[in-house]
């Protein structure tokens, strides 16, 4: 892993208690927190205040920021970590399902998926497809298959064992693909 | 639900498979033997592993999709880091000041000490020499 020199004396700084270089770190990740943070929680006010609170967080603990990663990289496993706490806190507020067997809805184009599969249409259906997805099920797939977290972290970030990250991460992906590519009988089952 | 009919050749059915191919699509977890000699042999299976590469492909590529924030974000964040960083100081402020006052009492009561144990000693001189 190498490290941009520019992002290390940032972070050198910053750790050191330069507020300007942070300023700057947060300059510079904002636009892919705040989309990470959109992907998790799926509207813009939350994806908002988790943003907010993930920078929060990251000025607190930047001494324990060891520089071994990317700072962005670090800052996606904050935001998943402050996504998973602002998303159970509103779950149990609202008392919203977050059962992981939930049906996604069918909102398919009439037309055969495979002549709509060019790659901007399909981007779009995977996106709202994504948005649909019971957020248990959404955090771990992003995490994984977007952003490429390796399965420890994102299990240790979303309080959850190795082996049920793996679980939920299965099941997101098939969600994903019955909704995007249903095989005959799979329409059927869902309308039931 | 898919009918748990058999394609393919071998003792494994297209519902097993179909629990399978989501973990094998990335290549990082390798599908039994019995798994892989179905899917060389059933072209449903092979259909369904190649929907589920079209949807891997699609995810990563949104990796390179960076939304706009809501305007207004950048200076939030700002201010409440400022916010963070000032009560950060206020707090290490009182706590300098809160040690300086301790030590203050604490060099002031051992300074004590030592002038009683040297006044004592001088008194203990006096009546000795007397």
């Amino acid at each position: 892993m190498v490290i941009p020199s520019e992002e290390a004396r940032l972070v050198a700084a910053a750790k050191a208690g330069d507020s300007d270089a942070f300023a700057e770190l947060v300059r510079n990740t904002q636009g892919d927190v705040y989309t990470l943070a959109y992907r998790l929680t799926g509207n813009e006010d939350d994806a908002r205040d988790v943003a907010q609170e993930a920078y929060l967080r990251a000025f607190r603990s930047l001494k324990r920021f060891r520089g071994d990663a990317r700072f962005s990289t670090w800052m996606y496993r904050i935001t998943a970590n402050c996504a998973s706490t602002h998303l159970s806190r509103r779950s149990k507020g609202r008392h919203e399902e977050l059962s992981d067997d939930d049906n996604v809805l069918d909102e398919r184009p009439e037309s055969d998926p495979e002549t709509m599969a060019e790659a901007g249409v399909l981007r779009d259906r995977v996106t709202a497809a994504l948005a649909d997805l019971p957020p248990i099920l959404r955090a771990v797939v992003v995490l994984r298959d977007v952003y490429d977290l390796p399965h420890d972290a994102i299990a240790s970030e979303l309080g959850i064992t190795e082996s049920a990250a793996k679980v939920r991460l299965h099941r997101a992906r098939r969600k994903l693909r019955e909704r995007l590519f249903p095989m005959p009988g799979e329409e059927k089952a869902r309308a039931v | 639900m898919r009918s748990s009919r058999f394609f393919g050749s071998g003792g494994v059915s297209c519902d097993d498979v179909a629990d399978a191919l989501p973990a094998i699509v990335d290549g990082l977890e390798v599908a039994a033997i019995e798994v892989q000699r179905h899917v060389a042999a059933c072209l449903r299976c092979q259909a369904e592993l190649v929907q589920y590469r079209k949807v891997l492909r699609t995810l990563h590529q949104l990796r390179t999709e960076v939304l706009e924030p809501t305007p207004g974000l950048l200076p939030d964040i700002l201010a409440a880091l400022e916010a963070a960083g000032e009560r950060r100081a206020i707090h290490h402020l009182l706590n300098g000041r809160r040690v300086a006052y301790v030590g203050g009492i604490a060099a002031a009561t051992a300074a004590g000490a030592a002038g009683a144990i040297l006044a004592s000693r001088a008194r203990r001189k006096v009546r000795l020499a007397s």
